[in-house]
């Protein structure tokens, strides 16, 4: 399911629209993943708090999307644009791969929330999928 | 059985009580056609797919829309043993329709950001997870009846 030319400026169209509220959404995103999906705060334990709307919540989920910011730039080759974000999440973080999923799906709900119209079935289609690509690429070192 | 909190009962009900079912249903069928389309396998009998346009201009796909969002009223009328309510339409969906189970939960996705945008900044945290909570049930208790 890979990423057709259109698709991939549909992508970089929506995220330069969305460059203003990154941040908002970034920190909203990893707050409704704590939340929704308690299981997640698994990840988090050596935090004051992992609760949702906490600042070291907020603060993460700004540096995620900063990361994703940086895979639209590599959007060409995120197999080798991320691979020292791979290692990392592969030998250190080695978040189970069926998070990035959770994330991507509280991502797309935040967008959605903040750019109701612009948001259409097909920007969230492209988008999608450039985030299970982006999964892809940092899991590519995990075994 | 699922234990639910008044305040998720009061969302939930919110939530419904101000759905335009028309509009949300066309919608969220709309997009889960165009967003995961291995799910049109179920709909050829629904006319034009071809494409995000004929899909979203299909009226035959705006009336299930609408007709499967009035299925989640049952599970709203009976929150408290949700996974009963649905065993019929369990059966069918498993036996007659021959609906892969993960379809339910790829439409609640769709569903949950329809939702979502329509709600705004209303679309809480809170909200969320009781929408969320609620999906879940439904889909599991849809899955249910499979053998």
């Amino acid at each position: 399911m890979s990423l057709s030319a259109k698709q991939k400026a549909t992508v970089k169209d929506f995220f330069g629209k969305m460059a203003t509220r990154s941040d908002d959404i970034g920190a909203e995103a990893l707050s409704r993943l704590v939340a929704v999906y308690p299981q997640t705060k698994s990840y988090f334990a050596h935090w004051k708090s992992a609760s949702p709307g906490s600042a070291p919540v907020r603060k993460h989920g700004i540096t995620i999307m900063g990361g994703v910011y940086d895979a639209v730039g590599k959007i060409d080759d995120l197999k080798a644009g991320l691979l020292s974000l791979s290692e990392l999440h592969a030998f250190m973080l080695r978040v189970d791969p069926v998070n990035f999923k959770l994330l991507a799906h509280c991502m797309l709900v935040c967008m959605s929330m903040v750019f109701p119209e612009e948001f259409t079935p097909q920007v969230h289609v492209a988008v999608d999928k450039f985030l299970a690509q982006l999964a892809l690429a940092l899991c590519e070192k995990y075994r | 059985m699922v234990e639910w909190t008044d305040s998720e009962r009061a969302i939930i009900n919110s939530i419904f009580s101000n759905l335009d079912y028309e509009e949300i249903g066309r919608k969220s069928l709309c997009r889960c056609l165009i967003v995961y389309p291995w799910t049109q396998r179920y709909f050829g009998a629904f006319g034009n797919l071809y494409n995000a346009e004929t899909i979203m201009a299909n009226p035959l796909i705006a009336a299930h829309g609408t007709k499967i969002l009035h299925g989640l009223d049952r599970a709203l009328k009976n929150m408290d043993d949700i996974k009963n309510t649905y065993a019929e339409l369990s059966l069918l969906h498993s036996d007659k329709l021959h609906v892969d189970p993960d379809n339910f939960r790829l439409l609640a996705d769709c569903l949950t950001v329809v939702i979502a945008a329509k709600m705004g900044t209303a679309f809480t945290v809170e909200t969320q997870v009781a929408w969320q909570k609620f999906l879940s049930v439904v889909v599991s208790a849809l899955g249910r009846q499979y053998h």
